[in-house]
């Protein structure tokens, strides 16, 4: 087993499984590895919320073409392109509202105000108590339970090999490159892409690297089947729900209210204390809501660095090693960014800039 | 809101109640909750308040017994009240319920789960057919509303169960067309060394079977039920003999019957103990995966303890002592001298275990069972799927049972994969070529049991609503 890759790639969430292909499509033999499954870390559990209303501004060209890499995913990832509504309930939120739309609007998003009875005209479930509410014909979903699926065929059809179930614990240099320690025996390869997630900080530690990584532990909850109650994303002012029926009639609910835990303890744990106001939420929105039986909360890892911006780029001084992760919306913008690097890596010029994992975090 | 108390128990069964009474008598705040009406459990679960009078069994009596005795102590027994989330905190537990739409938390400085076992069927050709239930499912009915599954059934399956239901039918008017088990009387004669230790027992299990063969019921050893009839309703089952590994050999026969009781022994409810944060380990032999858990109830985490059926298929006997030596224990972490109380209860829960785990052991599953189900047997009854489903995602490189759920869908439904995980896990590692100890059940999710998100959301006023500050724009 002295096989040696073009490039080993730590971590097949989204970000390692999209560059992987294209990396693969460029010509070069990488391979993917995995600790658990693929597509069983954020990748697999986040709300799959494909919303441009709640991108940062400056990301906004990256999920614009993010978009069209899901609409090209189609079915297998179960993307529906629903139009979202994002919701104001109080002056506040009003003033919140059109101060992040007016911006996100200006930076490409095609985000309109709509008037209260175009908005109970599309959602008459919603409550009566909207104050203000933006559209964008753009946003929608796809089912991120599919990502593992869909990845593991995308990487069958492409030839690229991958295992799941092998931890990398130990990464050394040498002449030829990387010699990684994983818990299926040793992996050979020239470059190394660090895409771990929520997990970055340790393995970029194996190579001696700190990288500023801190996680936040999101909850989702899910309900039963449901009759049809909503047909659009709805979203709310400060971010802090995201709500959409699925074609089987299940409801979801995010927004990124915390659980506990650490990525390096395991699987995070929901908290109470926050599935409850979560659901009060979602039930004021959605008053119909309320005889809907939870079925299932369950929280996921999404990785930050101080400026809530990307690592996208060269691992700072180790050569030809490389970093993609905290991506905020990085569902989203995953399949696009994750060409950009496998573009970088291949040694093309980017169509867009990326994110360098040397910049000095605190300036934004 | 929030009530405290010194000892919180999950599941009122005899090793539950048991554990309360204990503990209490020692002093403590004891809050006993379980989704049922009345203590009890599923092997001494009560009457429906509807049901006036009916003959005493064995099973009424130690139930109404129990009954009597949590209601004159000083334990606090809350009925219908299902525990959806556990949170382990510095100071304790808390527990978060839900009686009558609404959900309240309780907190506890010490936890003791006993939430018992659930059965486990393997799927057969035919087994969602109206007029087929469970065998374990089956004396609920008898028990709580004393009706039958029908008036002409199969009863099938391991174990001394099957032979329990077929009696219990006989007893309440009905008409039992064949008992038909893979277990030999080879089996049963392996296990009864073991089951010298408690002869009470022994000898119930005796007359069943003595008044089955009396009455002339055919009994089929060494076959299984490998398909049920019927549209609508069942009009029949086939039945083949087993080899030693209960792989089918030999011609199918059929049976004519309006409905079949069946069942392929219990599986351990380990949700709660892993929200609590235990790990799990296969254990067949204790009826699948289950917690590390002592004899006595300890875990490894000082103010949990675990007891009864959950923390491994040992039966009632051993249930209600293990309850006892975990509530003991339990009060003993918070500072009552019990030492030699838990001491004098190891050898009687020794004998019960050793009598338990052999009754287990007929039920423990061998590599031929899986052969019943064929590629059009629904396995996940919540989202209607098939065993080629299921094969032919673990063909596309699903490894894991998180895998195929996440592909799938197979165990999302309301039943939270209760009842088709095993059977999926034991797909895979087949199809992998893997042992079974690799497939783990898949990562539990609160809540335990299904809540309406208006118990949830609970009251509020919407400015009330701890909304932190939005994300960077
Ligand atoms: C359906 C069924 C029928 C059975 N019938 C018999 C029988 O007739 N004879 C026999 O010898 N054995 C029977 N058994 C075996 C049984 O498991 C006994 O060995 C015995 O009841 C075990 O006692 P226990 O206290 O450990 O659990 P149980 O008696 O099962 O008690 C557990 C209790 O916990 C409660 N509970 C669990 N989770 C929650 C939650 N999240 N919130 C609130 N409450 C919760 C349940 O309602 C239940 O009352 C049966 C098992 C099953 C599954
Ligand atoms: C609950 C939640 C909800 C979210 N909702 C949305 C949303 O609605 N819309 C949106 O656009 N974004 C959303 N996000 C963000 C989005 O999910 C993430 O940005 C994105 O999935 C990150 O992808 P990734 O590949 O970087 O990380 P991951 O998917 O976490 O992948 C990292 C992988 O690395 C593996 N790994 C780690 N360490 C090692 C090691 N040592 N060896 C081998 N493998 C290793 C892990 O097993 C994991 O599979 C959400 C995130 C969460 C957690």
């Amino acid at each position: 087993m002295t096989d040696h890759y073009d490039i080993a790639i730590i971590g097949g969430g989204i970000m390692g499984c999209a560059s992987a292909l294209q990396m693969a499509a460029g010509g070069m033999r990488p391979i993917v590895l995995d600790q658990g499954d693929l597509g069983q870390g954020a990748s697999g559990v986040n709300a799959g919320t494909l919303s441009l209303q709640i991108k940062r501004v400056k990301l906004m060209p990256y999920a614009l073409r993010g978009h069209h890499e899901w609409e090209a995913m189609g079915d297998a990832v179960g993307f529906r392109k629903t139009g979202g509504y994002t919701l104001a309930f109080t002056e506040r939120e009003v003033e919140l509202l059109h101060e992040r739309q007016k911006l996100k609007a200006e930076a490409g998003a095609p985000i309109t105000f709509v008037s209260n009875n175009a908005l109970r005209a599309a959602e008459p479930n919603l409550t009566h108590k909207v104050l203000a509410a933006s559209y964008c014909p753009e946003d929608g979903y796809a089912n991120s339970s599919l990502t593992g699926q869909y990845f593991r065929g995308r990487l069958q059809d492409a030839v690229v090999p991958y295992r799941e179930g092998c931890p990398v614990t130990a990464v050394a240099r040498n002449a030829q490159g990387f010699e990684l320690t994983t818990a299926q025996g040793s992996i050979w390869a020239t470059r190394l892409l660090l895409a771990a997630g929520a997990w970055l900080k340790p393995v970029a530690a194996m190579l001696g690297v700190d990288l500023p990584v801190n996680a936040r532990i999101n909850t989702v909850s899910v309900t039963e089947r449901m009759l049809p109650l909503t047909s659009t994303v709805i979203g709310h002012a400060t971010g802090l729900l995201t709500m959409k029926q699925k074609a089987n009639g299940t409801v979801l609910v995010g927004g990124g209210w915390q659980g506990r835990g650490t990525p390096q303890e395991g699987r995070g744990e929901v908290m109470a204390e926050t599935v409850k106001p979560n659901m009060a939420l979602a039930q004021f929105a959605l008053p119909a809501l309320a005889k809907a039986r939870v079925l299932r909360s369950w929280t996921g890892f999404e990785a930050n660095v101080p400026d809530f911006y990307p690592l996208a780029g060269a691992l700072p001084g180790v050569e030809d090693a490389f970093v993609l992760g905290c991506v905020r919306g990085g569902y989203t913008i995953g399949p696009y960014i994750g060409k950009l690097m496998g573009d970088f890596i291949l040694g093309r010029e980017p169509d867009l800039p990326l994110f360098d994992p040397g910049r000095d975090f605190h300036e934004d | 809101m929030t009530e405290s108390y010194d000892i919180a128990v999950i599941g009122a069964g005899p090793a539950g109640a048991n554990a309360a009474l204990s503990a209490a008598k020692h002093g403590f705040r004891v809050l006993l909750l379980d989704e049922q009406p009345a203590p009890g459990g599923q092997v001494w679960r009560a009457k429906s308040a509807a049901i006036l009078s009916a003959p005493a069994t064995p099973e009424s009596r130690a139930g109404k017994a129990l009954r009597a005795a949590v209601r004159d102590s000083d334990v606090h027994h809350q009925g219908n009240t299902r525990v959806w989330q556990i949170e382990r905190q510095s100071a304790g537990w808390d527990v978060h319920t839900l009686t009558d739409g609404q959900t309240a938390k309780v907190m506890a400085k010490a936890l003791i789960l006993s939430p018992g076992a659930r059965e486990f069927v393997q799927p057969i050709p035919g087994w969602t057919t109206p007029g087929v239930i469970g065998l374990a499912g089956a004396t609920a009915l008898f028990k709580r509303d004393l009706l039958l599954p029908g008036n002409r059934t199969v009863v099938s399956g391991t174990g001394p169960l099957v032979f329990f239901v077929a009696s219990e039918i006989r007893r309440l008017g009905g008409q039992v067309a064949a008992v038909v088990t893979p277990n030999t009387r080879r089996d049963w004669l392996g296990v009864l060394p073991a089951m010298r230790g408690r002869p009470d027992l022994l000898a119930r299990g005796a007359l069943w079977v003595a008044d089955l063969m009396l009455a002339g019921v055919p009994l089929l050893w060494g076959h299984s039920v490998t398909a049920a009839q019927g549209q609508g309703s069942v009009s029949g089952v086939s039945v083949r003999k087993l080899d030693r590994n209960w792989e089918p050999i030999g011609g199918e026969r059929g049976i004519e019957a309006d409905s079949l009781c069946l069942g392929h022994g219990l599986i351990p409810n380990v949700e709660a103990a892993q929200l609590a944060g235990l790990p799990l380990h296969l254990r067949p032999e204790l009826g699948g995966w289950v917690p590390e858990v002592g004899a006595d109830g300890r875990t490894q985490i000082d103010n949990l303890f675990l007891c009864g059926d959950g923390a491994g298929i040992r039966g009632a006997a051993a249930a209600e002592i293990q309850g006892k030596m975990a509530g003991l224990n339990a009060a003993r972490h918070l500072g009552a001298d019990t030492a030699g109380a838990i001491a004098e209860l190891q050898q009687s829960y020794a004998r019960a275990a050793r009598f338990g785990l052999a009754m287990t052991k007929l039920s423990q599953p061998r590599s031929g069972l899986s052969s019943l189900t064929t590629p059009d047997t629904v396995v996940c009854r919540c989202e209607s799927l098939k065993q080629s489903d299921i094969l032919a995602e673990v063909a596309s490189g699903a490894g894991s049972t998180n895998a195929v759920k996440s592909g799938l869908r197979a165990g999302m439904g309301p039943c939270g994969g209760k009842y088709c995980q095993t059977a999926i896990a034991r797909m895979i590692a087949a199809a992998h070529d893997r042992p079974e100890g690799d497939i783990p059940p898949p990562t539990p999710r609160p809540p335990l049991r299904p809540v309406p998100a208006s118990a949830l959301a609970g009251d509020f006023d919407y400015n009330d609503l701890p909304i932190p500050k939005p994300a960077p724009l």
